[in-house]
């Protein structure tokens, strides 16, 4: 086997110093009923009959023209991100527990917990988290910890995949999940009132939500602190604080986000980037590793994990979370993507923006009108009389139209990536 | 070295972006929602990729050299399954694409091959990771008891146990009652006995433990658990030491989680992404996080309609792109491969020890698994683990695991595994021996390290007291 360097004669003088006759010998502490003689599983290929396997395998996956977002997003990734990532000093180290071979990583992920407070407004991130689903459950955790209440609200403009994450989360701890109902696209405000009492622990909001819209942070934040709640934003879609108040600028306590637009392919769902951040005064709740500054011996500058009283391996079952492995080379492309993209990440924005809504004025034109009436960034639902039906339509047609919301309408993402081209294509076929 | 921050000047560009293509519209976005700074770095091309190519200098990973990193099985991660990783087909492709039967045929046949190597009945392959691996199948038991009105809210683990079980434990509202180890580093069983209450859910074991040894009464364990009405979690992180050597589920253990990460070869990414996999026998499996893949006569879909599902612990899938890397590993070895990752993972690991035991304590004298655990008890001039841990970088070598488990006073925990030849590992064990020898002769030299890193030894305390966790 390549991956295996002893020889036989290695092995039998191997044996022989540990004072055996044969390796089965080595395993004669497992009771004798339930040694196996074999696996029943194919014979091993060689390097060339599994690139043709697998090479098959993918072209069953066929990459179409796409206007799918609901929380994956087909970005372009500068080809800078994945050499970086792609050097192995990089993607074959463990998580950097003897800091002084590991300055790399570490450096960069103080760059990366940099560029995430900048963008966020936030004051300390974590190194990474699972993802932006599981990052925003751990949220609910951590206002319960913070406020010592039970009560999390979650508007049905939450990803529904996210929504389901945090009630399998809170389901096991025993949190009370309290709905808000869906108005015109964004979280209901007069439920929101109605519902935060002093027994909520937090407020999740996403925006830009599932819907696409744009949802008023400022005037839903006042609610939330009225109450003394702890006000999470989720961003699933970070291309947006291009353009967008940060969520710190509109008095988020935690911040959540799915990092996959930043750097990261949309690999059939994962792995992608958990992005979590919180005000100062809570960053003792954070979960997950953290970096920090330091001196060495010599006075000289250099990186560590830090704060780690919180975790696991120190504090057993008293730790603020379980995490232990998390997604550090994502993380490390996002860090690689922000600085390549750097203040043209507005740009970037902006052609997002703009692009999607030349394509909500080619469908309008074409008879299909928005489903809600508020401000969206590069997401939006139309009305789709049979959705299903024309979807199939357009799939035969080479398009991947978007998410399938209802019955009559569809969700549509557009990136810098779509042209112009493909946007008339599918207003045409759609009027057609 | 100075961040990518200080190496910014205002209008640098590292990315060009097309022209907009359509009409511009104005005003689309209220005032009040947009921002109006934005604070990112402003560097070239050039200098970006020497930056973070000048970073990965100052890390060290698997190709760079022998990482003995106990219970965290740093083994090679074969090239061929980063360029599969990136095809198109699987890179590309977005999770709510309806092209998908290529990706859902890879993940219905990793769960069976799972299956055929754990001999448990189903597996889901959503968590990301080990630790949220136990907490699926934590919750899955917890829903389990609900289910059948039991109250059960105890979780009982070894003291050897990663300290992910205990934590895990937690966030799933149990609380968590520790049982020693023998003399052996097993599981006390009359301990057990007397903790095994009707409160009792489950017991979390890690097979082989954490010293690397097999629990030799398994059987019995598993029997005591089952007949007080409880169940069997296994912490099977440690896996690479039974692959085609024995099945889990023969134990008697009920739910199960993986590391791809570990046992299947794929990188560690500095911390990951990862991939922990829960199987679980027949009577658990409608209690899966949704969705599943199922195979039916003309095609794989995805099941959502699994009534008793906990539901879900990550978005979409799971860490799809993990799972092609052990996917194809699979492929590449084979059913003999695995067998002969298992063999030789253990017999360089004993080879080891036996070496390395003339020169260090070995507080728990028997035959080993995948690893050993060596104590700093009894070092010339007061050298202790984290000297010699930091004596190893000046010679090249990633240290062993350190300080865990926690019943062996300054562990050392070493592990090998199977793609390590004699010869790293003699030169491994010539190095351990001298750096013995400089505690004796040169303790200061020892106690001191590093000397030829970036940095020497790091003030963790004042990181700690001086929070400084971003540039400002």
């Amino acid at each position: 086997m390549r991956f295996i360097p002893n020889t036989n004669k290695q092995r039998e003088e191997m044996l022989r110093e540990v004072g055996v006759n044969s390796v089965s010998e080595l395993f004669k502490d497992i009771p004798k009923d339930v040694l196996i003689k074999s696996l029943n599983l194919p014979k091993g290929l060689s390097e060339i009959e599994l690139k043709n396997e697998l090479r098959k395998l993918g072209e069953n996956n066929k990459i179409t023209t796409s206007f799918l977002g609901a929380g994956a997003y087909n970005h372009f990734v500068p080809s800078v991100v994945s050499h970086i990532i792609g050097r192995s000093e990089f993607y074959t180290a463990y998580t950097p527990y003897q800091p002084e071979i590991s300055q790399g990583i570490l450096q960069a992920v103080y760059e990366y917990q940099t560029m995430i407070c900048n963008l966020t407004g936030m004051d300390v991130a974590n190194a990474s988290m699972y993802d932006g689903a599981s990052a925003l459950a751990e949220s609910c955790i951590m206002a319960v910890n913070i406020t010592h209440r039970n009560e999390i609200i979650v508007p049905e403009t939450i990803h529904p995949e996210y929504g389901q994450v945090v009630r399998t989360y809170c389901n096991a701890h025993g949190f009370k999940i309290v709905d808000i109902k869906c108005d015109n696209g964004c979280s209901c405000l007069d439920e929101i009132r109605n519902k935060v009492t002093d027994k909520t622990a937090a407020v999740l909001i996403q925006s830009p939500n599932f819907f696409g819209c744009v949802e008023d942070l400022k005037e839903i934040e006042k609610i939330v602190h009225d109450k003394g709640a702890i006000f999470v934003v989720a961003v699933i879609e970070p291309t947006s604080l291009g353009i967008l108040c940060s969520p710190g600028g509109c008095g988020a306590d935690i911040f959540v986000g799915e990092g996959q637009s930043f750097g990261n392919a949309v690999n059939f769902g994962g792995p992608y980037l958990g992005i979590m951040a919180a005000k100062e005064k809570y960053m003792r709740h954070l979960p997950g590793r953290i970096v920090g500054a330091t001196v060495d011996s010599e006075g000289k500058k250099g990186y560590l994990l830090t704060l780690q009283a919180r975790e696991q391996h120190i504090r057993r079952e008293k730790a603020s979370s379980n995490i232990c492995s998390n997604e550090a080379l994502c993380a490390l492309a996002a860090t690689v993507y922000l600085a390549t993209l750097g203040k043209n990440l507005k740009r970037l924005a902006e052609l997002n923006l703009q692009k999607a809504h030349y394509l909500a004025g080619k469908l309008k034109e074409a008879g299909f009108g928005l489903v809600y009436d508020k401000t969206f960034y590069n997401e939006f639902a139309v009305n789709v009389k049979d959705a299903k039906k024309v979807y199939k339509k357009l799939l035969k047609k080479g398009f991947v139209a978007g998410y399938l919301l209802d019955k009559d309408s569809l969700l549509l993402c557009v990136t810098e990536m779509n042209t112009r081209e493909e946007m008339d294509e599918l207003a045409g076929v759609l009027r057609n | 070295m100075q961040l990518i921050f200080e190496k910014s000047k205002e209008g640098r560009i590292g990315s060009e972006l097309p022209n907009l293509d359509v009409p511009k519209k104005d005003n689309l976005i209220p005032n009040g929602f947009l921002r109006n700074e934005l604070n990112l770095p402003e560097v070239d091309e050039v200098t970006i990729i020497r930056h973070y190519t000048a970073l990965s200098r100052r890390n060290f990973g698997v190709d760079n050299g022998f990482y003995p990193l106990g219970s965290c099985t740093m083994k090679y991660n074969p090239k061929v399954n980063e360029d599969i990783a990136r095809l198109e087909g699987f890179a590309l492709l977005h999770p709510y694409s309806p092209h998908n039967q290529g990706a859902l045929q890879l993940m219905y046949e990793l769960n069976e091959m799972l299956c055929e190597i754990t001999g448990m009945n189903k597996f889901t392959l959503q968590p990301a990771a080990g630790a949220h691996g136990e907490l699926t199948g934590l919750m899955i038991i917890k829903k389990y008891f609900e289910d059948k009105k039991e109250k059960r809210n105890i979780i009982i683990t070894p003291d050897s146990s990663h300290g992910t079980n205990p934590a895990s434990s937690t966030m799933c509202g149990f609380t968590t009652i520790t049982v020693h180890s023998n003399e052996k580093g097993q599981v006390n069983i009359e301990e057990l006995k007397k903790e095994l209450t009707k409160d009792v859910a489950a017991i979390m074991l890690t097979i082989p433990n954490t010293l690397g040894i097999f629990e030799e009464q398994i059987l019995e364990i598993t029997k005591l658990v089952h007949d007080n009405g409880s169940l069997v979690y296994m912490d099977g992180a440690n896996m690479n030491a039974l692959l085609g050597i024995a099945k889990p589920a023969d134990f008697g253990v009920d739910v199960l989680h993986l590391n791809l990460h570990k046992t299947f070869s794929t990188p560690h990414g500095c911390g990951g992404p990862g991939a922990g996999p829960v199987g679980v026998k027949e009577f658990l499996k409608e209690y899966l996080p949704i969705p599943i893949v199922e195979k039916t006569n003309e095609n794989y879909k995805l099941n959502y309609k699994n009534k008793k599902s906990i539901g879900k612990v990550k978005a979409f899938y799971g860490n799809f792109g993990i799972m092609v890397r052990a996917y194809s590993y699979i492929k590449s070895i084979g059913a003999d491969g695995l067998k002969a990752v298992a063999e030789n993972a253990v017999l360089n690991a004993n080879y080891m020890k036996e070496k390395l035991k003339k020169y260090f304590k070995l507080p728990y004298d028997w035959l080993c698994k995948h690893e050993f655990v060596l104590s700093d008890e009894g070092m010339p001039n007061d050298v202790t683990t984290t000297d010699i841990a930091k004596r190893l970088l000046d010679y090249g070598f990633h240290p062993p695991t350190i300080y865990f488990p926690l019943i062996v006073h300054g562990a050392i925990m070493i592990e090998p595994n199977e793609t390590e030849s004699k010869e790293t590992m003699d030169s491994f064990i010539e190095t351990m021996i001298k750096i013995k020898d400089e505690a004796n002769s040169d303790p200061e030299i020892v106690k001191t390290a590093p000397h030829t890193t970036v940095v020497k030894r790091l003030d963790a305390v004042k990181a700690a007291r001086e929070l400084n966790l971003r540039h400002k």
